[in-house]
């Protein structure tokens, strides 16, 4: 049988959206597996639903109000750890269920069509919109051409900040820019794998790559793969399962790593033995 | 001798907590100083100020522009300031010394890789290129440090705390490499532990809020006064070290 036109379309949007939400997870993921901001990368997730409620209940695109709750809030974490007048976690902690009770008190506030929240907290193929699968293509092609031009010198400013401060008065742009470059594509991902689970799309694929390589770049190139194939085959396993994309695109991620680390360690032993 | 910086009455403070009062200090051409003084001292803050990480609060800090500015100092920090599980290979962190002067856009030329190579060869890291700095010893580490510091040639380097991390087996031959290097720049060394000063140095500045320059290599009571309280030399049988001389 001839797979008809709403299948077809589907399946572009699938292959293109689990393309872009792998490459643009990869290169924001090991930045922020190699700076250890994965705690923060979950606040900024949380306290961007918040814009999710608020773009509901005033009648805006609810990716725009979470883009600029996510920026804001990294912002704010960034700004005040340097400042240093709040603990770094304490801060993430509050702005994580802040971010998420406002989130779901507008939700409920909103007159009339309450949204489907399962889709926003664990992901859903169906709500992916054309814009969506856009705006991530955009993404992708922003932070490929910033990561790849600016690749030193974000790479030893994450490295070690004090030393990058000898030689470069764009230390804080930096941290900043690419900050905010994370929090939004965790943003545009949010549609693929949902709030609760996104931030396992950034953190899994450069672990599974930190398996085998230890190479900055590499990481980055072996995390999009990785990435990928979680993604397709979540999708697939989504597809006819009928469960939500999210939890079995993070479930495909971590077999991943599980047989990607067991393939090491055997590989590890046989060539001690060869020795 | 040429001078490379001098600094005249110069005050530094965090805030309205002021750390270097009234400093005056003079470094010239291939001096090795060693700066010593209690923790909290300001010795690391001498540090800042010459690296323009901390504006002085008061006074003045002369570069001679022709041999250095403040971009054109190598620098060895503490270990504490980099992440050694951060996924980086040692050719990348030596050829990080090499920014200093680059825009942000710079790539790294063949060239620049070929210095890595050499400096990577003559630190005795060969070998460990691609190593991240969890794989390598606190020694092998330092050296990775120094090779940083060292990659652009600079006409003067500073090292904080070098021995912090230094296990025997290389010491002696980190500070043999030390003098070595002291043949084309100038060092200034901190530690806060006097024993671990190498006796390669050729003068002492004693740090505790205020400095004092001693020009010989020699520690004097009156320079361990600045610690305010007693100070015990212990050491093993091999380890070089200076006898304290007692006032008479």
């Amino acid at each position: 049988m001839e797979p008809n036109i709403f299948q077809y379309g589907f399946i572009i949007k699938g292959l293109l959206g689990a393309i872009f939400a792998s490459i643009t997870a990869g290169l924001a993921g090991t930045y922020v597996v190699s700076r250890r901001m994965v705690f923060l990368s979950g606040g900024i997730t949380h306290a961007s639903f918040g814009g999710i409620g608020i773009g509901y209940f005033i009648g805006i695109n609810p990716v725009v109000g979470a883009a600029v709750f996510g920026i804001m809030s990294a912002l704010g974490v960034e700004y005040l750890s340097v400042k240093q007048k709040i603990r770094e976690d304490s801060a993430i902690g509050i702005l994580w269920a802040f971010g998420m009770a406002i989130g779901i008190i507008f939700i409920y506030l909103t007159p009339g069509y309450t949204p489907n929240l399962m889709s926003y907290l664990f992901g859903s193929i169906l709500t992916v919109s054309r814009a969506d699968i856009i705006a991530l293509g955009v993404m992708s092609v922003i932070l490929i051409l910033y990561f790849g031009i600016f690749y030193r010198t974000i790479l030893y400013i994450s490295f070690d900040e004090v030393y990058a401060r000898t030689y470069s008065s764009y230390v804080d742009i930096f941290k900043y820019v690419t900050t905010s470059l994370v929090a939004l594509t965790i943003v545009l991902n949010i549609r693929m794998a949902g709030v609760v689970l996104v931030i396992s799309l950034l953190t899994i694929p450069p672990n599974i790559a930190m398996l085998f390589t230890r190479v900055y770049s590499k990481i980055v190139i072996w995390s999009i793969i990785a990435g990928f194939v979680g993604t397709a085959t979540g999708y697939v396993i989504s597809y006819y399962a009928g469960i939500p994309v999210g939890a079995t695109i993070i479930f495909t991620l971590v077999i991943i790593w599980v047989l990607v680390r067991i393939t090491t360690l055997l590989i590890m032993k046989l060539s001690k033995r060869r020795n | 001798m040429p001078i490379l910086f001098e600094m005249h009455s110069l005050s530094a403070s965090y805030g309205a907590n002021t750390v270097l009062q009234d400093v005056n200090f003079t470094v010239n051409e291939n001096d090795f100083i060693g700066v010593i003084g209690p923790n909290g001292g300001g010795k690391t803050t001498l540090l800042k100020v010459i690296l323009g990480l901390l504006k002085p609060a008061k006074g003045t800090l002369i570069f001679n522009e022709t041999l250095l500015n403040g971009n054109s100092i190598g620098y060895l920090p503490q270990l504490s300031t980099g992440d050694v599980n951060y996924p980086v290979t040692v050719t990348d962190i030596i050829l990080s010394g090499l920014m200093i002067g680059k825009s942000i856009f710079s790539r790294m030329s063949s060239s620049d890789k070929l210095k890595a190579h050499t400096v990577i060869e003559e630190l005795g890291l060969t070998g460990m290129s691609k190593s991240n700095l969890n794989e390598l010893s606190g020694g092998q580490i330092q050296r990775v440090l120094l090779g940083r510091a060292i990659i652009g040639n600079p006409r003067l380097i500073l090292l904080d705390e070098p021995g912090n991390f230094v296990d025997t087996t290389f010491e002696n031959d980190f500070y043999e490499k030390l003098k070595d290097l002291n043949k084309r720049m100038a060092i200034l060394m901190v530690s806060h532990d006097v024993g671990i000063i190498s006796s390669h140095i050729k003068s002492f500045a004693c740090v505790n809020r205020s400095l004092h320059y001693h020009p010989s290599p020699e520690i004097t009571n009156e320079d361990l006064l600045a610690y305010g309280c007693p100070i015990q030399l212990v050491t093993h049988g091999d380890v070089p070290h200076t006898v304290l001389k007692y006032h008479k």
